[in-house]
């Protein structure tokens, strides 16, 4: 037992030490390189890069499982996302009749690798919700004081789209989008006749080149194992791994955030990491630190950083560090379009995710809950994976197959004849919505368990209200309405009910985790200010979906980008007014 | 997919770039020092992290059946998906060895799948004395054609509708059946051979420019104006 525990503090003053490397880290560490200032980048996984670390364009027999889903990889063994719901040595605990699932990605890029690249803006309503229905809170600041971020992150990254025109979904600076598939043109028919639009969706995907650095996309639909030619928005490809360019940057991977260091003065000074390498303890130092380690471990990391300056955790007299944490709401439903059964081949891979999608459309003071919901589409010719066929008995023993009446399942040639005749005709959609964030939905610090770096864990407490429930009805009645119009017939999602609150998903589920460390102009009721400052510690900020008030019925990547992007100028800005 | 191919066809088809390419080379320069290492061998061609590597390892080194077990698989894979005109069978497409893999990867397989051959044994021995590998292929299809069509239950027009009938006794069999079927499927259509029968020819890089005339045509659809001015298409020349 030779072994002694020593602290290694790194001499090096760094202008800022940011905790993650996603799109909140990612961006605030481009930004501020870029603008000459030394960075030490936090990172709890190991490096990847898209260029050569993607599993891009292989075939599924070079997966031994064929691409199956495990504790590793939850979204498939292709996928590009390591780890995700659980971790080997890090646990989290829950109240009782709390059902939080937590996402957590170990890797540069954070959980840019993960997601769809449905890159939405806030509209002007998003901002403004407490002043439209009564519920939750107004962010401190306006649409207006975020498109000029959001204009110069649709150039600066990619998004193809189109402008609309349309009152809370505004328009923005957008590529040509890919024509429909034909699925997409039959959802598109149909919805249109039961009154939901669909219009061509906003996905960070290069359709044209943007710069020399990046290629275009060439339509493999595999934007979630990551792109060879980074030819869609990742933190790594398009912001990292640019920004190390500059030589402003020192990236620690494998460096796992323990605590916010402080000084007599309540400022933060650095923060002290456990290499997952070594074991070893490290401290580095900075002028100011940035939280960008996702909602949920920024606040752990606040929550864990106490001192006689802060005996609530750090920046946290308001208490609310943890608190208003909330996801976007979702449930699904997937049918079989008879039309298409026995489909000529051809490829139809296009872009990694849905062509088109339906913005929310209807208004909330005539519906019995506050709030709407996007829909995403899926279906077509899907690359076979593990799965892939389960269950004919379901679709043979049903439907009549050229002509003729089979008993449900069997086996031999006419099975497989069954196979090829039913490829290709599937159809799903998901309802993604915005919950109401509730102070009473929360994480904190667990009394009792720690994680196997020592560090003390989160331990979750949240429910969803009547009013997410009602979403999810409201969702399940569309879904079952528009699959009806395109003469399709379901085959899943359509036995929800008030038994299990219409199929809505767990809340964390949809891996949208937003509101710990909420902004507001009241120093009583937010952790943060309108620039993502801590009140009570004027050189911290959080960068990630913390800060979120309220998070519209959008994916919150383009939002906690444009945020990012605007906290690092303001950054650098107070850095030269040397106010901090 | 041959990767050799498909860059061909994208240098064909004038897509950018020789970024793609370019990414392939250093793949492959990366491939080359991992077979260097065991560790890399065990990894096979996909990208893992240390700890799957270690996961990939130790599940190779195990075996779940046992011979017995996997000649009953590679039987009754084949009698599921046999060659035909189209395509070979499920032991062509080395589907027992992807059952033997994913069970010992979903270990909530290995029950079901064990009690359930020897289910298939015992009614084999109970009916005509011997074990099933060992049946003539006449006795075999008639075990089958008893435990190969489970009931149904949907919903049509708001009333429920049942169809197939299961043989009283034969439950335990007709739900083993099934999942092997399951099994031997989505084995079979994730091999090179069963991807090429059903007809997915995607996986290669491609200049999406919408759904071909003559298939908008058969369902008697259209692209709109707005559709084909703002979205991006390529010269087809």
């Amino acid at each position: 037992m030779g072994d002694q525990i020593q602290v290694k503090k790194q001499s090096k003053q760094y202008d800022a030490v940011i905790v993650g490397s996603g799109a909140g880290g990612g961006m605030a560490a481009y930004v501020l390189a870029n603008a000459g200032l030394k960075v030490c980048l936090l990172e709890a996984g190991p490096m990847f890069d898209p260029k050569t670390d993607s599993n891009q364009l292989k075939n599924p027999w070079e997966s031994p499982r064929r691409g199956a889903s495990t504790k590793f990889r939850p979204f498939g063994d292709f996928d590009g996302c390591y780890w995700g719901w659980e971790i080997d040595g890090e646990p989290y605990t829950q109240a009782p009749g709390s059902n939080w699932e937590w996402w957590r990605a170990r890797m540069l890029g954070g959980r840019t690798n993960h997601w769809g690249r449905i890159s939405l803006r806030f509209g002007q309503k998003d901002f403004k919700r407490r002043s439209i229905d009564g519920l939750g809170d107004d962010w401190p600041i306006g649409y207006e004081n975020i498109k000029p971020y959001y204009d110069k992150i649709d150039q600066l990254l990619g998004v193809f789209g189109t402008n609309e025109g349309l009152d809370n979904d505004p328009d923005g600076i957008f590529l040509p989008p890919p024509k429909p598939r034909l699925h997409e043109l039959f959802i598109k028919k149909a919805a249109g006749s039961v009154g939901v639009p669909v219009i061509p969706s906003r996905l960070s995907i290069l359709t044209k080149a943007i710069n020399k650095e990046r290629g275009q996309c060439f339509f493999c639909a595999q934007c979630g194992r990551s792109c060879k030619v980074y030819g869609d928005f990742s933190a790594s490809s398009c912001l990292v791994i640019p920004a190390l360019r500059t030589g402003n940057i020192d990236l620690v991977t494998n460096a796992m955030a323990r605590e916010v260091l402080t000084n007599n003065e309540g400022q933060a000074t650095g923060v002290s990491y456990i290499s997952k390498d070594d074991l070893q303890e490290y401290q580095v130092s900075g002028r100011s630190v940035i939280l960008a380690a996702s909602a949920c471990e920024s606040a752990r990391l606040m929550l864990n950083s106490k001192s006689n300056r802060h005996p609530n955790g750090l920046a946290n007299s308001s208490d609310v560090v943890g608190r208003y944490l909330h996801d976007s709401t979702g449930a699904d439903m997937g049918g079989i379009i008879p039309e298409l059964f026995d489909r000529k081949r051809y490829n139809e891979d296009g872009v990694g995710g849905m062509h088109v999608y339906s913005p929310w459309w209807l208004d909330n003071k005539k519906l019995d809950f506050p709030r709407g919901y996007h829909i995403e589409y899926g279906g077509g010719f899907g690359m076979p994976l593990y799965g892939f066929n389960w269950g004919i008995e379901e679709l043979n023993g049903r439907f009549r197959i050229k002509g003729k009446d089979k008993q449900p399942g069997g086996y031999g040639i006419s099975l497989k004849e069954d196979y090829r005749f039913f490829f290709g005709s599937h159809v799903g959609m998901a309802g993604r919505g915005e919950a109401i964030a509730r102070k009473e939905n929360r994480c904190e610090i667990d009394p009792k368990v720690v994680d196997k770096y020592g560090i003390p864990v989160l331990k979750f407490d949240t429910r969803h209200s009547e009013y997410e429930i009602k979403q999810a009805k409201h969702m399940k009645e569309t879904f079952a309405e528009i699959l009806h119009a395109m003469g399709a017939v379901t085959t899943w999602g359509d036995d929800d009910g008030p038994q299990n609150n219409y199929g809505l998903h767990n809340p964390g589920n949809i891996i949208h985790e937003a509101g710990t460390v909420r902004m507001g102009s009241d120093p009583r009721g937010s952790a943060l200010n309108e620039y993502s400052q801590a009140h009570e510690c004027k050189n911290l900020f959080c960068v990630d979906g913390g800060p979120f008030v309220s998070q519209a019925d959008k994916n919150i990547t383009w939002t906690i980008l444009a945020l990012s992007m605007r906290t690092s100028e303001h950054i650098v800005d107070e850095m030269k007014k040397r106010n901090i | 997919m041959d990767r050799r191919k498909s860059i061909k066809t994208l240098l064909i088809g004038g897509v950018a770039t020789t970024m793609l390419a370019e990414a392939c080379v250093q793949t492959d320069n990366k491939k080359a020092e991992d077979k260097a290492g065991a560790e890399g061998a065990a990894a096979g061609t996909i990208n893992r992290m240390k700890e799957e590597q270690e996961n990939e390892k130790e599940l190779k080194s195990k075996t779940f059946f046992s011979s017995h077990e996997m000649a009953t698989i590679t039987v009754l894979g084949d009698i599921i998906i046999p060659k035909d005109d189209t395509s070979g069978s499920a032991s062509d497409a080395k589907v027992p060895d992807f059952i033997e893999f994913i069970v010992k990867d979903m270990p909530q397989h290995q029950t079901p799948l064990r009690g359930g051959l020897r289910w298939l044994d015992l009614e084999s021995l109970k009916r005509f004395d011997k074990g099933f590998v060992d049946l003539n292929h006449d006795q075999q299809i008639r075990i089958v054609d008893d435990i190969a069509y489970p009931e149904i239950e949907y919903k049509e027009n708001g009333r429920t509708v049942k169809k197939g009938h299961v043989k009283p006794g034969m439950e335990q069999g007709v739900a083993f059946f099934s999942l092997i079927r399951d099994l031997v499927a989505t084995g079979f259509y994730t091999s090179e051979i069963g991807v090429k029968d059903v007809g997915y020819i995607g996986n290669v890089p491609n200049q999406w420019n919408g759904v071909p005339m003559d298939v908008l045509k058969q369902y008697n659809i259209a692209y709109s104006e707005k559709e084909l001015k703002e979205c991006v298409s390529f010269d087809k020349t």
